[in-house]
């Protein structure tokens, strides 16, 4: 590899051992990306504004849970409360989320702070209880849907009709209801108008809270941790401090589901299965997204990638009119499929010990 | 109490037994306690209702058994809702005498491929179990069209899950029967001893001359028996098979092999504490309805027991190297 980078220029290698060190990430990248192609080539009004919003609003929430579930996985932990989390939130945020402006604003940092302090509850529990993160996360995920049926017995909720037709649509129509920006008809508006609200959400949050952390020392020990917790302990890296951020933004980004999906179906909904659907579609877009199961590869935005993917795939049985009684199977199908590459990699290992990890 | 049913061992191994056999205690002291007070009666502490209670547990144990082969060597099994769902639906489709043999081989068949995608293809259990359940249910969605099957279980499968043999339902004895074997398996066989020592280290297992591939094969295999055998008897139980019937199972039987004692990242855990676990766990889902605690009552409680639990022994070494 050292060889490698010395012979080639600086800026060619740069991305090469990008590539080199995420190939799961590229790949998944690469597969998206043909995947929405082909769906937009056959869809009968492909590449236009309102397919593309409508995908991005109904993808939004998995993404979100899914890097939730990425900020654990790469400490090596897993996070099976993600769904019971995002479904609390989503029930706080169909009480909340009404009424004044200030009071909306406020229902939805409520919702999302809630969200962030489950997470850090679950960090507590992890780091000072010294529990193994799969087994108290699933009770914790218990605990926190009982929470959401306290709050929600029943399906139901009076979200913000405004917010709700603003964020689920393109940033014109989101100018417009707010009357911002000549009501979204400013000149340099026109440019980016049609971008959908819900990609912009997750770019936003992403940008703001993954970017940054992912430069600090807190942001890097996880990493270490997931590669190996005794070395990074041994290196006098803050062990603790980085796992308790770890599942805090796990709880912030879960939150950040709740919340949209509060306002994208205009109600809460402590729906059991449903939680548990959204934690195991969590752990496939993790793992479709190039991100090790064992800890230390992979990014949130890998994550992202992932739940895309997860999604496209579903989008297809609507235009193919394919049963959606298959839906299920090709979804398996696909994950054993994308897993199984993987393990190419095993049959080239010529010492077997070091399948052994 | 039960503990000298098994062979004596290390004794830090039978503290979280010890500790969950005084939780059932205090489960039913406190329940009881409660219906002396609203009803003026104990029907907790009759055999009659004890009997019932355990005949439902009964279904929980079998899939908790076979879930604990599979975590002794640090893997899940996250593939038992389907593969409960598949054999029960098989059977009832077959019918017959071949029925119940039916439903077996499904698990069987579930269990050895799962085993062969964590032994050989090396793919983390946790994802590739979860695909095997994803294409199981997409297989008998499709197989079913979504509705529940017509076909009824057969009188065999009825006898095993609802009947009474002595004044005690037959599942129990199922129940006991997996169990014997199972804790026979782990404690006098070498196939026992190997995956303890696989789940501790496998590359040690490995160069100590262990197959460890087909080690954990043969507990894939076993708990894809177990899920399957549970949900056949789940479906002569309630007389049918239906979807989504073995989804509430999975995660009480993780519950109850971890509460049990049995190390979560493996090598570690004796057979009797997932008994424990299950009678636990049971216990407290039917006190709960006594005291017609509402759904989101019984969530919280449930998640703070498991929590506090594994907080008095659950507890891993602080990392310091």
């Amino acid at each position: 590899m050292s060889t490698v980078t010395a012979t080639t220029p600086p800026r060619a290698s740069a991305l090469a051992m990008s590539i080199r060190q995420n190939r799961g990430f590229y790949g998944a990248l690469l597969l998206l990306a043909a995947l929405y192609l082909v769906y937009n080539l056959i869809h009968p009004r492909g590449f236009s504004t309102n397919v593309f919003i409508a995908n991005t609003n109904e993808s939004v929430a998995l993404a979100f849970v899914a890097m939730a579930q990425a900020m654990t996985v790469i400490v090596g932990g897993l996070d099976l409360s993600v769904g019971a989390v995002m479904t609390l939130t989503s029930c706080i945020a169909s009480e909340l989320v009404r009424g004044e402006p200030w009071q909306i604003a406020l229902g939805c940092i409520v919702s999302v702070a809630a969200g962030a302090g489950f997470g850090l509850i679950n960090g507590l529990v992890i780091v000072y209880g010294r529990l193994q993160p799969i087994i108290a996360t699933l009770a914790t995920g218990a605990v926190a849907i009982g929470l959401a049926l306290l709050i929600r017995p029943q399906p139901g909720g009076e979200v913000d009709l405004d917010l709700n037709w603003a964020v689920t649509n393109s940033i014109k129509d989101l100018a417009e209801t707010y009357h911002l920006f000549d009501d979204g008809e400013a000149a340099w508006l026109q440019p980016v108008a049609w971008v959908p609200v819900p990609l912009l959400i997750l770019v936003v949050i992403t940008a703001a809270v993954w970017i940054p952390f992912q430069r600090t020392v807190t942001g890097r020990t996880l990493y270490a941790i997931g590669s190996s917790e005794g070395a990074a302990y041994m290196s006098g890296l803050p062990i603790n401090r980085a796992k308790l951020w770890a599942f805090t933004l796990a709880g912030l980004f879960a939150g950040c589901a709740g919340l949209y999906l509060a306002i994208q179906t205009g109600s809460g909904n402590a729906d059991i299965p449903q939680a548990g659907a959204y934690t195991l579609n969590s752990i496939a877009a993790v793992v479709l997204g190039g991100i090790s199961l064992l800890g230390g590869v992979g990014t949130v935005i890998g994550a992202l990638v992932g739940a895309l993917i997860l999604r496209t795939i579903s989008f297809y049985f609507r235009i193919l009119s394919i049963d959606p009684l298959l839906q299920p199977l090709v979804e398996g199908v696909v994950l054993l499929a994308a897993v199984s590459l993987g393990a190419i990699r095993t049959l080239r290992v010529k010492n077997r010990l070091e399948l052994f990890r | 109490m039960a503990n000298d049913l098994t062979l004596p061992r290390l004794k830090s191994d039978d503290l979280p037994i010890v500790i969950s056999a005084g939780f059932v205690l205090v489960i039913l002291a406190l329940g009881s306690i409660y219906t002396v007070a609203t009803l003026g009666t104990m029907p907790l502490l009759s055999p009659n209702y004890l009997l019932t209670q355990l005949q439902t547990g009964a279904f929980l144990g079998i899939v908790a058994a076979g879930m604990m082969m599979v975590i002794l060597l640090g893997h899940i099994d996250l593939s038992v809702p389907w593969t409960m769902t598949a054999a029960a639906m098989l059977a009832t489709t077959v019918g017959g005498p071949a029925a119940i043999p039916t439903g077996l081989a499904v698990g069987l068949l579930v269990g050895l491929f799962n085993g062969f995608g964590v032994a050989y293809l090396r793919i983390p259990s946790m994802i590739f179990t979860l695909g095997v359940d994803s294409v199981m249910r997409g297989l008998m969605i499709a197989h079913t069209g979504g509705f529940a099957p017509q076909d009824s279980a057969t009188p065999l499968m009825r006898y095993l899950a609802a009947d009474k043999l002595l004044g005690v339902p037959v599942a129990i004895f199922v129940w006991a029967a997996v169990s014997i074997v199972i804790a026979a398996i782990l404690s006098r066989t070498a196939f026992g001893k190997a995956i303890y020592a696989t789940g501790n280290r496998e590359a040690a297992s490995y160069l100590s001359g262990i197959r460890t591939r087909w080690v954990i094969v043969g507990a894939f295999a076993i708990s894809g028996l177990c899920a399957a055998l549970a949900g056949v008897l789940l479906a002569g139980y309630s007389a049918k098979a239906y979807q989504g019937m073995g989804n509430a199972y999975l995660l009480p039987a993780i519950a109850a092999v971890v509460i049990g004692g049995t190390h979560i990242l493996g090598g570690r855990g004796r057979f009797i504490g997932t008994v424990v676990g299950v009678i636990l766990i049971v216990l407290l889902n039917s006190v709960l309805s006594i005291m017609q605690m509402p759904e989101a009552g019984r969530q919280i409680i449930y998640g703070l027991v498991i929590i506090v639990m594994l907080l008095v022994y659950g507890r891993t070494a602080k990392v310091t190297s």
